[in-house]
């Protein structure tokens, strides 16, 4: 082939390419651009070939890795790293402390009723569980469950979304909001895991949490969750609340507006104490917060009827924008409501995670809940029967004890009992040190007839840490007599002095 | 290897002709029902037509429902069953035409009553071939092969996304202008911030409000093998239900109810109700405090024996359990790798616990290698310290996609890079294996090669609650700093009953053999729906012996016209879309249970048959099975039919069999490798 032949070749393909470009619809203004554009502004043509070529450049360049940091290694290395890495143990040894809360867990034989029987054999008085009103070993009550086993079986077997709504689960929401007086309630299958649920369902990254520092451990994993901004203020104070809603406010002044909550409990989990309500809706109103308000310890026990914090201090229901709760305590079903307006129970239908991703609550305890609420509605002196008891045992335990005083409410069934600080002071009590005494007045008790608990407590990793003194709980229950309630507590008074004084 | 004698039967009926009769080579394979006796393949043989008879069919079935109880056997729900003549799965049987022999008594109507309701709940096994051993057949364990639909399907969907959410927000531009109180809760109100963003609310008011009727449907009664749906009706398009006062039973293909424990009558009820009798309703405490009875103790060694380990906990909720158990193992300065499809509870827990978070893609050992070797090799960010702990999360069954984890692989990996493993069992205990101890079971692998075993009690046990299963040591550590055990409320002795006699009799200890059969039904029953499915054009999702089958639909206005066709046909089933599935890929998740019979599957089957048509559904291309079976004198051995086939018919043919020949072929080709 000479080149000639070559030459006309070449010619021959370029005129056709030329051709076929011409074909192409739109080619003469293209065409026509460049060439204007080329005579108008040479410049500007050399620019747009530079940006053409830097694209080419740019698409064509090898990928990279965007995260800092990274060392290049090669396989070698890696494997050599791989063979020298060992990881800790997936869960370490036990602590002295961790030992004892094992092997000193109390193992109930038969029912939970005031009295019980222990898996040494003993029958003792039980003022340990949450059985206030002693719905537990109640004939009717079990009946009813029996015959919704009867009718429903037990799971069930799927979450709420998908047919796992059953009509007991709507009759007892229904319940719960008309017991209370709320427009609208959902239940969940554990009180535990609801309030940890209801908080990020809300509030979101960016919202402002305002929170008591004395919070149970369930609202501080829901805040913790939900990685808003929180601020804390001291433990019922009211003052100090109103202090952190007047900064809070100011310093969000100039922001767009974003979801603002007040969370606290009606009873606090941790002290028994109780909260001042009516001062906390006028903050709200004032500072425009909404109120989340957990009610898991007040729920069924303060109030005429039980009906919690809003009956005892005379609040309407429908001020307090949520009110979460337990059906698993004094009402002996379980799982956990919240209380409020349509709006809020329906968003959390759809983007609770422990209501649409859990399977639902059985429906014998959900009827359990129904039928404790209709006893509790319908008859009054359950309620201040249990008041006067605790009555009793208060003035067993307070007054009369040089070691330990209670930080409960005086309507609380349930009694924190701490240690004095000049006792904790004059015995060196390291917070530890005060669990095993607690314990030992714990087993001292057992072994004079009477069971009771400690307060069991986390210490979880969320900043700011929570120290809750270390504390001996009685549950008072109506279901044994006024002298059995002062024969028990003279017996733990008496514990707490032999076991306190024989420490040196 | 199964016996395949219809299949040399010569094909008699030339009326029809199917897609697959026009495979080359195949000759002696005929699938077509010969004419003989088969009142089933006659009903729709004859019928280009067979809506218009099926109101007669109904309402002579409604006379004889309603003149009660000659059939005892056969709840009403099947009664109401509007195509399919109720013989069908006599099919088997030679001796349906001819008269019995012995004279038939009919029992009190009592007594019918009771077996009609017992019947309702679990299904008496049809047949004694109907059963199933699930167990991994060995070897290198397969990738479900996902199909993918023509590119028509997939750009319809696109836009039909694309027109939904234009017209959400042409009805919003003009809703906020004209209807203002609608939309109030999503502005701010004197002082105070809406509490749902009006965009994160889109999707629920315009996208999700239009399919609301097919969620949260109330039920009444037993979930077992029928439910009971409580009918509801609406005025405002889904914003607002209210009964109507009736009632639908249908069969039920929703519920997590793998082994049919779910009943309110029998061994497990029995010493439910004596429970309650003996204990009261709760332990009214938490488990660290006073609320640990004998029956607790008694449970967690039940539980630990019957995972096969040394000791475990059990909790009152499933999503709790996961959402507190990863606090107490891992913290900062720890890796969790999880893989991306894991449950909601397991993200939940992990975003509690402090540690960092990586994925990997689903069920994928080489991108999960990778990942390790890079956190590995690389460790902490910015420090670049080793990692303190790395702890792999994966589920045992994935309740969306039914598949199941690569153990084997996961197990290897485990010796070469030392992580720890925890593996979340809340669909596959009970429901996998041939013993039923879950994905350790099926794989044969030791328990201890897993350090965590976490399961939950409400799906296979028909209770509630979880567990986490592990040795002595580290329960022990794990008791007294789990937050579950601290704050939980303890679990109910009802539920708890429940569970252990749940667990006795799938170990046979209460009724010999019972659990056996439970165990053995559900993995036909799930293996003989995939294979029908897949017969007729389905795209199915996930592993052969999943119980959870899901059937692709793709575009989102074939979700609620699924859901609604099924109801008419009296079966209701899950449908899921975006947000728990990817945009495309909308499905309906068919759930089997031991408490179907295989009558209950072949009506589902001839549902989705015709649904499949109307809704065009059926757009596999067979790649992932489904294809004609050979003949048994040219076929290979099973282990080596898949590499034959390809060898041999390279063009794989999209299956398109008719409803009668895939339940006439299906007991037998179930128990083979379903392709």
């Amino acid at each position: 082939m000479d080149v000639q032949e070559t030459q006309r070749l070449l010619s021959e393909y370029l005129h056709e390419l030329a051709n076929l470009f011409h074909r192409v619809p739109g080619s003469a203004i293209l065409l026509r651009y460049v060439k204007s554009s080329y005579q108008d502004d040479p410049i500007r043509s050399a620019v747009e070939l530079f940006l053409f070529l830097f694209a080419v450049r740019y698409l064509l360049a090898p990928k990279y890795s965007t995260k800092p940091g990274v060392v290049q290694l090669s396989d070698d290395e890696i494997d050599d790293l791989v063979d020298e890495w060992t990881p800790e143990p997936l869960v370490g040894k036990t602590t002295p402390l961790e030992d004892m809360e094992v092997e000193k867990r109390t193992v109930i034989v038969g029912p939970v009723g005031p009295k019980s029987k222990l898996s040494n054999g003993r029958t003792v008085m039980n003022l340990g569980s949450y059985n206030f009103y002693n719905f537990n070993t109640n004939e009717s009550i079990k009946e009813k469950a029996i015959q919704t086993l009867r009718n429903y079986g037990v799971g069930p077997c799927g979450p709420r979304g998908f047919y796992g709504t059953q009509d007991v689960h709507m009759k007892t929401e229904a319940d719960v909001a008309s017991f209370l007086g709320t427009a609208s309630c959902i239940i969940y299958s554990q009180a535990f895991s609801t309030i940890s649920s209801v908080i990020p369902a809300f509030s979101k990254r960016g919202d402002i949490i305002v929170a008591d520092k004395g919070v149970n451990f369930a609202i501080r994993k829901g805040i913790q969750i939900s990685r808003s901004i929180v601020r804390w203020y001291e433990h019922n104070d009211m003052e100090d609340l109103a202090r952190v809603l007047a900064k809070v406010t100011k310093e969000q002044a100039r922001k767009p507006l974003t979801r603002r909550f007040i969370i606290t409990e009606g009873m606090f989990e941790s002290y028994g104490d109780m909260v001042d309500l009516p001062k906390i809706i006028e903050l709200k109103l004032k500072y425009k917060f909404r109120l989340i308000l957990d009610e898991s310890w007040s729920f069924g026990v303060l109030g005429r009827t039980g009906r919690g914090i809003t009956e005892h201090q005379n609040v309407d229901a429908a001020e307090v924008d949520m009110i979460v709760g337990s059906l698993a305590g004094p009402l002996v079903a379980g799982g956990g409501f919240c209380a409020g307006s349509e709006e809020i129970v329906h968003h959390q239908r759809i983007s609770a995670a422990a209501y649409t991703f859990s399977a639902a609550l059985p429906a014998l305890l959900s009827t359990t809940a129904s039928a404790t609420i209709n006893i509790l509605q319908n008859s009054p002196e359950t309620v201040s029967q249990l008041r006067d008891l605790t009555k009793a045992m208060w003035t067993q335990l307070d007054p009369r004890s040089d070691w330990v005083y209670c930080t409960s409410a005086p309507e609380n069934p349930v009694m924190m009992l701490v240690l004095k600080p000049e006792v904790i002071a004059a015995k060196r009590l390291s917070p530890q040190d005060q669990q095993f005494v607690l314990q030992d007045v714990v087993d001292e008790c057992l072994a004079n007839g009477v069971l009771i608990t400690r307060l069991k407590t986390l210490d979880d990793s969320f900043e700011p840490r929570q120290k809750v003194p270390a504390a001996l709980k009685v549950c008072v229950t109506s279901g044994l007599t006024k002298k059995e309630i002062e024969k028990s507590g003279t017996i733990i008074r008496h514990a707490i002095t032999k076991i306190l004084s024989r420490r040196k | 290897m199964p016996r395949r004698s219809g299949s040399t039967s010569p094909a008699n009926d030339s009326s029809n002709t199917s897609s697959y009769s026009s495979a080359p080579g195949q000759g002696g394979i005929a699938i077509k029902a010969p004419s003989k006796s088969n009142r089933f393949s006659l009903l729709f043989s004859t019928s280009p037509k067979p809506k218009a008879e099926s109101p007669t069919a109904r309402a002579a079935l409604q006379t004889a429902s309603g003149t009660n109880t000659a059939a005892p056997t056969i709840s009403s729900a099947s009664l109401s069953l509007p195509t399919i003549s109720l013989s069908t799965a006599t099919a088997d049987n030679p001796n349906m035409n001819e008269p019995p022999t012995t004279l038939f008594q009919p029992p009190s109507p009592e007594e019918a009553r009771r077996l009609a309701k017992q019947h309702a709940q679990f299904g008496p096994i049809g047949h004694p071939s109907h059963r199933f051993s699930s167990r991994h057949p060995g070897g290198p364990f397969p990738e479900p092969i996902m199909d993918e639909p023509p590119y028509y399907y997939l750009i319809t969907t696109y836009i039909s996304y694309l027109i939904l959410i234009a017209f959400g927000h042409v009805r919003d531009f003009f809703g906020k202008r004209l209807r203002e109180e609608n939309y109030r809760h999503l502005k701010s109100r004197n002082g105070y911030a809406a509490l749902n963003s009006d965009f994160d609310n889109f999707y629920v008011r315009r996208l999700k409000l239009r399919i609301n009727d097919c969620f949260e449907r109330p039920v009444t009664g037993v979930p077992g093998r029928n439910i009971t749906l409580i009918d509801r009706a609406t005025d405002d398009h889904n914003k607002s239900f209210y009964l109507t006062g009736t009632t639908t039973d249908t069969l039920n293909l929703s519920s997590y109810n793998y082994l049919g424990f779910a009943q309110s009558e029998g061994p497990c009820a029995d010493i439910t109700e004596e429970t309650i009798r003996k204990y009261g309703i709760t332990p009214v405490s938490t488990r660290a405090e006073v609320g640990t009875q004998d029956l607790h103790v008694e449970l967690e060694d039940m539980v630990a024996n019957f995972v096969g380990k040394e000791d475990s906990m059990v909790f009152s909720m499933g999503f709790g359990t996961n959402a507190n158990i990863f606090s107490a193992l891992v913290s900062k300065g720890c890796l969790i790798i999880s893989d991306e499809l894991n449950h909601a509870s397991i993200r939940f827990g992990s975003r509690l616990s402090g540690a960092s978070i990586t994925m990997f893609k689903h069920n994928d050992m080489r991108d999960l290698e990778a990942k390790l070797r890079e956190a590995i090799s690389q460790g902490q960010p910015r420090t670049h310290r080793p990692w303190k702990k790395i702890l792999i999360v994966v589920e045992g069954l994935y309740s969306m996609e039914g598949s199941m984890c690569n153990l084997p692989g996961l197990i290897a990996l485990k010796r070469r890079y030392k992580f720890h493993l925890f593996v979340d069992e809340a669909h596959s205990i009970g429901a996998i294996g041939p013993r039923g101890r879950g994905v350790c079971d099926y794989f044969g692998i030791d328990t201890k090669e897993v350090d965590i075993l976490m399961g939950t009690l409400t799906k296979s046990f028909g209770a509630n609650g979880g567990y986490i299963a592990a040795d002595k040591v580290m329960i022990n550590k794990l008791r007294a700093i789990d937050s579950g055990m601290f704050y939980g409320e303890s679990t109910s002795p009802a539920v708890i009953a429940q569970i252990t006699s749940a667990i006795r009799l799938i170990k046979g200890e209460l009724i010999a053999g019972q659990g056996e059969e439970r165990l053995q039904r559900l993995a036909f029953n799930s293996r003989y729906l995939r294979l029908g499915l897949k017969r007729l054009g389905f795209i199915v999702y996930g592993h052969d012996d999943s119980p959870i089958v899901p059937v692709l639909l793709f575009n989102p206005a074939k979700m609620p016209a699924f859901s609604h066709e099924m109801l008419k046909r009296k079966v209701s089933v899950v449908i899921v879309g975006y947000p728990a599935t990817p945009l495309v890929s909308s499905r309906a998740r068919f759930c089997v249970s031991a408490a179907h019979t295989k009558e209950d599957l072949d009506r589902v089957l001839a549902a989705c048959d015709e649904i499949g048509n109307t809704l065009q559904l059926k757009f596999s291309t067979g790649v992932a099975g489904g294809a004609v079976p050979v003949s048994d004198d040219m076929a290979p051995p099973p282990e080596k039919e898949i590499q034959w086939r390809q060898k041999r018919n390279p063009t794989v043919i999209p299956p398109r069999w008719r409803v009668e020949d895939v339940i006439r072929r299906g007991v037998q080709d179930v128990k083979s490798p379903l392709f």
